[in-house]
């Protein structure tokens, strides 16, 4: 703790400066309005950014550069969250504020604005990051601050800390249930594994192989191929996936790629209904630049669709649309930035404090039945126990659900025998 | 490793490649010409054309958004619109940035570098700011999708033989109007010896501009014409910029005929090696050919013979 110094000194000005101004206020405030509100300095002993009425929290995703396509509904989804949860009276009485800040789709640029939110702003959650990239930037920082951390995206696994709260799927559970149903329901017996080059699809196509290859009986790779980022000429590969004729394509193109990869292959004739194409790297987000055209009659597994048809869902969407507008969409990992918000609220209150310490150890078994996806529930690793869903994409972008896992899956970030 | 295949499965897959390799060598040429010439001609480093493309892409959005709600009988052709348009939007824009910026910087090659680059981060900021970060769908009419069967199992996208199309024609254009018309004449008269030129009244500036003019104008037609193939969002232009500046640098920068040349080296090499190794590797192998064949004849694969 290199900071314990200037904090101690900091803290106990910050108290001074508290106790000097609540000497005024407080003959003049009635007692009553603080009754239901616990006291500040019982539930914030580390100098977090808590008042008697207001709590502030960060924001920290990329709203410019190449990012910013994917993380503005994240941004969306958390704004709405709070406002929400503000509505409904706080958290243990107090108003959320935010402190928004610009991760600029810049790694190092994320890392320098964590900090600035922990230990500037004292901010006593944040919800934020992306990329994995993005998320390994920031992790050192988290834990060296003790800042607590909600991150929404879906994402390779292989990771948990005390200071990071997973509300996306890691990758076994995005992965695996969808490769049973696809070789279950299509009788699929071989596979061609596509991917832009980096960590996440990678990862995710080493897990989908080796379920193939050893968990599932009679199927096969034929094809496993790599892509830089930003590629956008796909022919050759779609001449070999002709050759190959395998039974799925299993794509986990990102970015730009995507849109060039799915118009192409679209145009090269290959029908979906003769293939299955499945993806684990589509939401609705997506198929607004792909267009509805080009990617009708995929499969995408995710965890969340905006057409799930649940009670929680059908309140979330006009919510979101009505702060957002009628022509947004929801895809997959908004609906999970939008559970961080409220997940933290449910701990603080569980916990009875705004101390990171307590909240990393009061997640697990935190469970949030209003989520839009339905009930999910903190896992003692920090991740999420979800469904996966598997969605046929429709000519109006939106997916039709086609199959939901009977149970919660059980997030497991370091899955024996895939690695 | 072609054991496991039927004679006839090969002969398809490899007319199919050979189509790919063209369609390829098609985009390359197309969105490195508008470079070529601005580079070529003036000496000007462009790195915002990446930009200037997807300003053509945004128009052609922004046509088939008009066709759809205001005249939907014509909306099978509107993509021909958008195409004037779009070399018109980026064409004007060009000649704005021309005379506003590149104009004080013809003596500092080095710097229009770092102003082109400035310019192309203000100019993806702008789009995001009017048309928002997430990319736009362009609506394509229907005679433009799909594949046309030429046998039982040999099927040409139709997006690529436009792209073709659109290649053969620009191209064309462009060798008359540089190597037949009385402009084209200035042209080549101020690329050879500036100063001589103005002596026997060439207007140098007027011909500056129309050049860099053109040259953004076609960044605008290539723009729109990916629209069928590619994304349009507001940083969508980077993904052009390496392999444009590759393709000529390596044709050597005078020259229009050597980007074709080179368009179709990096695009054969390219698209065969794709088939055989993975995406990765084929870049990559790519790349290490150019660099070593550039570490051979720096001056690309052909050059001007001009006194300087």
């Amino acid at each position: 703790m290199a900071g314990n110094d200037d904090g101690t000194h900091s803290r106990l000005r910050r108290r001074l400066l508290m106790g000097m101004a609540a000497v005024p206020l407080s003959g003049l405030l009635p007692r009553i309005a603080l009754a239901d509100a616990p006291a500040t300095a019982a539930i914030n002993t580390t100098g977090l950014a808590v008042t008697d009425t207001d709590v502030t929290v960060g924001i920290l995703h990329s709203v410019t550069g190449t990012m910013a396509i994917s993380e503005t509904g994240s941004v969306q989804a958390e704004k709405l969250a709070i406002s929400q949860i503000n509505d409904a009276g706080g958290v243990l009485g107090r108003k959320i504020n935010f402190i928004q800040e610009d991760g600029a789709s810049d790694w190092p640029t994320f890392a320098e604005k964590a900090k600035k939110l922990l230990v500037n702003d004292k901010c006593a959650a944040v919800f934020g990051c992306w990329t994995s990239a993005s998320r390994k930037a920031v992790l050192p920082v988290f834990e060296q601050y003790n800042g607590m951390l909600y991150y929404p995206t879906f994402y390779e696994g292989l990771e948990q800390s005390k200071n990071v709260i997973y509300t996306g799927q890691e990758a076994t559970q995005q992965i695996l249930a969808g490769l049973d149903w696809v070789t279950k329901e299509k009788g699929a017996k071989t596979f061609y594994l596509l991917g832009s080059d980096y960590i996440w699809p990678r990862t995710s196509n080493k897990i989908a192989r080796k379920h193939i290859e050893n968990h599932m009986t009679g199927t096969s790779v034929v094809g496993e191929d790599y892509f830089p980022l930003g590629h956008t000429q796909f022919n050759s590969v779609i001449n070999k996936i002709k050759l190959k004729k395998p039974d799925v394509i299993y794509a986990i193109i990102v970015g730009g790629s995507n849109v060039a990869f799915y118009k192409q292959l679209k145009a090269a004739g290959i029908d979906m209904s003769k293939q299955t194409l499945m993806t684990i790297s589509v939401t609705e987000d997506e198929i607004d630049g792909i267009g509805g055209d080009n990617i009708a009659g995929a499969y995408a597994c995710m965890k969340y669709f905006q057409s799930l048809d649940n009670p929680n869902n059908k309140e979330f969407v006009p919510a979101f649309k009505k702060m957002w507008g009628e022509k947004t969409v929801i895809g997959d990992v908004t609906q999970a930035a939008y559970l961080g918000p409220w997940l933290w609220k449910l701990t603080v209150e569980k916990a009875g404090s705004f101390d990171v310490d307590k909240i990393a150890a009061a997640s697990p078994g935190i469970e949030f039945t209003k989520a839009p996806e339905g009930y999910v529930k903190i896992h003692e690793n920090h991740h999420l126990w979800s469904k996966t869903r598997v969605g046929l994409a429709q000519k109006d972008g939106q997916f039709k659900v086609v199959y939901e896992s009977p149970e919660l899956i059980e997030p497991n970030p370091f899955p024996k025998g895939y690695q | 490793m072609f054991g496991d295949y039927s004679l006839g499965d090969l002969g398809s897959i490899f007319a199919m490649q050979g189509f790919a390799g063209l369609i390829l060598f098609s985009v390359y040429v197309l969105m490195a010409l508008g470079l070529a010439i601005i580079f070529g001609q003036m000496g000007v480093i462009n790195m915002a054309h990446g930009e200037f493309m997807i300003l053509g892409a945004y128009m052609t959005w922004l046509c088939s958004e008009f066709f759809a709600a205001y005249l939907p009988s014509l909306f099978g052709i509107y993509f021909f619109v958008a195409m004037a348009l779009a070399f018109v939007a980026s064409g004007s824009l060009g000649m704005l940035v021309e005379w506003a910026l590149i104009k004080r910087l013809y003596k500092r090659p080095l710097d229009t570098l770092l102003a082109t680059w400035g310019l192309s981060l203000i100019l993806q900021q702008a789009y995001r700011s009017i048309f928002g970060p997430r990319e736009v769908g362009v609506n394509l009419p229907d005679w433009m999708l799909g594949s046309l069967q030429v046998t039982d199992s040999i099927e040409v996208p139709i997006n690529g033989l436009l792209v073709m199309a659109l290649t053969i024609l620009i191209t064309i254009a462009v060798y008359l109007l540089i190597f037949r018309s009385r402009w084209g004449q200035q042209v080549r008269a101020v690329v050879q010896n500036r100063v001589m030129a103005g002596a026997v009244g060439i207007d140098t500036e007027k011909v500056d501009r129309l050049t860099f003019g053109l040259g953004c104008g076609i960044a605008g037609i290539a723009g729109s014409a990916f629209t069928m193939i590619g994304s349009t969002g507001p940083t969508s232009g980077q993904l052009y910029i390496v392999d444009t500046f590759l393709v000529v640098v390596f044709g050597g920068a005078a020259s229009l005929f050597g980007t074709i040349a080179s368009a179709f080296t990096i695009s054969q090499t390219q698209s065969t090696l794709e088939f055989f190794l993975s995406g990765s590797m084929a870049k990559v192998i790519t790349l290490l050919a150019v660099v070593a064949i550039l570490m051979l004849r720096p001056q690309g694969l052909f050059t001007l013979k001009v006194r300087r």
